[in-house]
């Protein structure tokens, strides 16, 4: 139970003021106008890219990201992620993250690799509410970030509602 | 929370990379969603996914209401030796699926 215990800590709410906090300068940061951080209710995208990111500069690389470019059904859209990475030494990838930035919530789900993982690569399915862009982000073990965001036309949304 | 089903592939040997395939039947309900009365239905969902082989963690994952109903989730492991994989699924509910499969290595 220490496992899930250590889930609960990631992904709850201790961190939500923290997040508050830093969600104007990720959107400065990101050179977003401020008429979209207005249009958010709850925990927007940015806060959940902030979340993962903290200070650190995401660079483009080596991460990709296969997601179709119309998605018909939206409520099960497939998805692959994967780090050209050997996984040894200081060169692998300890996390990845999916966020939805038009997702009534964001985060879709992070996933953790171990050394045992040989390959740093997830397949799933996601939900995606409407045609929007998907951020996928991947911290390496040398504590660097790679980030890439893949648009997704969806013809039928997700999410209900 | 019902079945789930795991696919390990035949006659690995020691250093393969294999993929690792597995689904379970959860209904993801994301909280969002209204009933016919417009009362809003609950938010139930697997959120954490864990995997072991042999005590040692291989992949571990959060879920959020953005995974689609009935979670499949496909990942990678480097074989070290014949063992045994410890898959748990657990929800909102605090409802927890354990699953053992033995790795047969050629």
């Amino acid at each position: 139970m220490v496992e899930s215990t250590r889930f609960r800590v990631r992904s709850g709410k201790l961190d939500r003021r923290k997040l508050t906090l830093g969600a104007a300068a990720s959107v400065a940061a990101a050179g977003l106008p401020l008429a979209l951080l207005a249009q958010d209710t709850g925990e927007g995208w940015e806060q959940a890219v902030r979340k993962v990111l903290g200070e650190a500069k995401p660079i483009e690389g080596k991460l990709l990201v296969d997601l179709p470019e119309i998605a018909e059904n939206g409520n099960t859209v497939p998805f692959t992620v994967s780090v050209d990475s050997p996984m040894s030494g200081t060169d692998t990838v300890k996390t990845m993250h999916i966020i939805a930035t038009a997702n009534p919530q964001p985060g879709v789900a992070t996933f953790h690799f171990s050394p045992l993982s040989g390959k740093a690569a997830v397949a799933g399915r996601m939900r995606l509410a409407r045609t929007q862009d998907v951020i996928v982000i991947a911290e390496l073990g040398d504590g660097r970030f790679l980030m890439h965001k893949r648009n997704v036309k969806v013809t039928i949304g997700g999410c209900g509602g | 929370m019902a079945k789930a089903r795991i696919k390990l592939p035949e006659g690995a040997k020691v250093g393969d990379v294999i993929e690792v395939k597995t689904l379970i039947a959860h209904v993801m309900e994301t909280g969002q969603r209204k009933d016919v009365e417009g009362k809003p239905i609950p938010r139930s969902i697997i959120n954490a996914f864990k995997v072991t082989f042999g005590g040692q963690e291989v992949f571990a994952a959060e879920l959020h209401p953005g995974i689609s109903a009935n979670p499949y989730l496909a990942f990678f492991m480097k074989v070290p030796g014949p063992g045994e994989f410890e898959f748990t699924w657990i929800d909102d509910a605090g409802v927890k699926v354990v699953e053992r499969m033995r790795l047969n290595v050629a």
